[in-house]
């Protein structure tokens, strides 16, 4: 499975690398993400699995109690994702690291939206209900869904998810980035703020880059040399350090390019002012009225019917 | 050449009533998804957003309706008037199909109160707002391009029962203004229908363009999709037109029309190779032939689309003789149906693996009562038509 995947990235990577070299013309895609965005910083090295800010964002965002949240110990046992009912879960991953004792290390990872700078359900979204604002948040309208959940099939982390269970109103349900608090001067999502070591900072993307870069570079031996989201998928506003490969904490591989870039190039060079199907009309006429003329004299009045089909 | 007349055959035979017993079942589970809810009904999750009713409901009922478009093109456009007695029943098709596309999206989308939402908020970097628009204009060319058959046969002898029998003369004037319109508009419609199908073909093919992480490579293609959906539609047309007219002539026993069908699968040679050779180029460029004897049910699935979909009945086509037979011809039409409808199966739903938390895929028995109930009631509503409207030629009565 592990070695399979890797073999499917490297063919992506040299199959995406074609696709950027062929229509290089037609490449006028610009980022549409927001200068100065803000985001949050996860530092696995330093997240004990307390899952507190599980019940945080539960309560800040109404949703039901995490299940167990006193727990540290039995819900670890599976592996869940973030869903209808909860915006945000940690999970708890054995990576091959052990202490001195030989006991195995665990490691603890939040996972929730990563906010992404250019996200793939906002180019995907048919009624335009997901938005990027300013504040680096991706917003949802539940005024204009309709509900057909290709933000679904396009998010790279498989993090929208659906309320399946409601006949009528289904809602698309995920992390806010708590939109409602951080855009407040001095507000913070709920996560964050409860955060007891720290593994959480809220603050500008761009302050927490250095400031991961800085840990980096600070605790040579502790971290890999890699800030997850910098770049994956054109760049996220979450952003993520750890001691352990990202793939073994279920932290996808993803290509560095905007998810969004290629449809969009193709749908715009392809549509734009409506040039081509207006060129194919235009041709396609021209064409009848040529095949029509060149037949007119040999055609009989009762086949004039013919073109009613 | 003889006209197209209603059949004004016994509609109730047996087949008819296994159509009602799949709409019956097919009621009932959509009854029962808009009361608990699509979960309810369907095996769908997070990672698998898109089922059976997105990849057969939808994409695969688009692109069988192609003959629609692809014998308007041939017979109006492109003037070859012989083939005029398939485009009546291939817009029958097309106008069905594309009826029940939007039944189907009714049932999946999960506020299919609010399915007119994209007409006022759009979003054009969207492939999807894209499909919808053209979708929804072409149902409506469709509509107005079948109006005159509706016309032919009840213009003058419009006879509503009961209390209804007032309007009698209003609908006569409708039928016979509207006939007026359409015929001097025809041409337009029937170009815009070519065009608006081209379009939404083709941009059913990028809307996986934007998960390449999650679509197998070997469909998973960068630059080609619109192309390969574009050029699969146009190759799906005439083998179409051949499965559902000799299923058509032999349960209404009527002629078997092989003197247009014959010449119509030649033109499938090109259409057909010209997608063969695509496919298997796209196949070559991008390295991706060293999935195929992997034996995961993704490559198994790409091995048969192909060869049994496309190379085999392509083969076949190239015989003269197996063209003039019925049954050969019959046989590669629907190797190449069932070609096209593996592959949007396989894009939609084999060929989609979400690396981080798939819980794998197998629609219910729910979604399955929903796609073959609506099925049934698209060839139910056909059977109608054909019995009451002037779609299929009448046979030739000396012959028989």
């Amino acid at each position: 499975m592990q070695l399979s995947r890797r073999h499917f990235f490297k063919i992506m990577g040299v199959a995406t690398a074609t696709a950027t070299v062929a229509p290089a013309a037609a490449d006028t895609w610009q980022s549409k993400s927001p200068p100065d965005p803000f985001g949050c910083l996860v530092d696995l090295t330093r997240c004990v699995g307390c899952r507190k800010c599980e019940e945080a964002c539960a309560e800040v965002n109404h949703l039901p109690t995490p299940e167990r949240a006193a727990c540290q110990c039995t819900i670890f046992e599976k592996k869940r994702r973030p869903d209808d009912k909860a915006y945000t879960v940690v999970n708890r991953y054995f990576t091959g690291t052990v202490d001195e004792n030989d006991t195995p290390v665990p490691t603890f990872a939040k996972v929730q939206c990563m906010h992404c700078q250019d996200p793939a359900c906002v180019s995907a979204c048919i009624v335009g209900a997901l938005t990027k604002d300013e504040t680096g948040a991706v917003r949802y309208n539940v005024d204009k869904c309709i509900g057909c959940r290709y933000c679904m099939v396009a998010c790279p982390f498989e993090i929208p998810a659906y309320e399946y269970f409601d006949p009528v109103t289904p809602r698309v349900m995920k992390c806010t980035f708590c939109y409602d608090r951080i855009s407040k001067d001095g507000g913070l999502p709920g996560c964050a703020t409860i955060c007891p070591t720290e593994a959480l900072t809220f603050g500008k993307r761009n302050t927490l880059l250095n400031m991961a870069q800085k840990r980096l570079t600070q605790n040579p031996g502790k971290y890999i040399d890699h800030i997850y989201g910098e770049k994956e998928a054109g760049g996220t506003s979450w952003l993520y350090i750890s001691a352990v490969p990202f793939e073994t904490v279920n932290l996808p591989v993803l290509p560095d390019k905007p998810m969004p870039k290629l449809s969009e190039n193709i749908q715009h060079s392809l549509f734009s002012y409506l040039w081509s199907p207006i060129a194919l009309f235009s041709l396609l006429g021209a064409i009848m009225f040529g095949t029509h003329k060149a037949q007119k004299p040999k055609e009989t009045p009762s086949q004039k019917g013919g073109r009613n089909a | 050449m003889h006209k197209p007349m209603a059949l004004r055959k016994p509609f109730w035979t047996p087949g008819v009533l296994v159509m009602v017993a799949f709409m019956v079942a097919g009621a009932v589970a959509i009854l029962a998804r808009f009361t608990g809810g699509i979960g309810y009904v369907a095996n769908l999750s997070t990672a698998r957003p898109w089922g059976l009713w997105v990849g057969v409901d939808v994409a695969t009922g688009v692109a069988l309706a192609a003959g629609g478009f692809t014998t308007a093109a041939v017979a109006h456009i492109f003037g070859r008037h012989a083939y005029e007695p398939v485009t009546r029943p291939a817009l029958l098709t097309a106008v069905l199909g594309y009826t029940f596309v939007v039944l189907g999206l009714i049932v999946d989308i999960g506020r299919s109160w609010a399915i007119w939402k994209p007409m006022f908020n759009w979003n054009t970097n969207s492939v999807l707002f894209e499909v919808a628009m053209c979708v929804m204009c072409y149902l409506n060319v469709l509509y107005l391009e079948f109006f005159p058959i509706v016309a032919e046969q009840f213009k003058g002898n419009v006879n509503l029962p009961g209390p209804l029998a007032l309007l009698n003369g209003l609908v006569d004037d409708i039928l016979h203004i509207g006939d007026a319109i359409i015929d001097k508009i025809m041409w337009a419609l029937i170009i815009l229908g070519v065009v608006l199908s081209c379009m939404h073909q083709s941009s059913l093919g990028s809307l996986m363009l934007i998960a390449p992480t999650k679509l197998h490579p070997l469909w998973y293609t960068p630059i080609l999709p619109p192309l390969l959906f574009l050029t699969s539609a146009f190759a799906v047309g005439y083998p179409m037109v051949v499965f559902e007219t000799t299923i058509a002539t032999s349960s209404f026993k009527l002629d078997s029309e092989m003197n247009i069908l014959t010449p119509l699968t030649r033109i499938t040679i090109f259409l057909l190779g010209f997608y063969m050779v695509l496919k298997i180029g796209d196949m070559a460029v991008r390295g991706t032939w060293i999935y195929l004897l992997d034996g995961t049910a993704q490559s198994n699935a790409f091995v048969a689309e192909l060869v049994l979909g496309v190379i085999l009945p392509w083969l076949m086509l190239l015989s003269s003789q197996i063209r003039a037979s019925r049954k050969g011809l019959f046989i590669a039409a629907t190797l190449i149906v069932a070609g096209v409808v593996l592959n949007r199966i396989n894009v939609f739903i084999v060929g989609f693996k979400p690396p981080l938390s798939d819980p794998g895929y197998f629609p219910s028995i729910g979604e399955m009562m929903v796609t073959f109930g609506l099925i049934a009631t698209l060839m139910f509503i056909y059977k109608i038509a054909v019995t009451y409207l002037p779609v299929l030629q009448a046979s030739q009565e000396v012959s028989r």
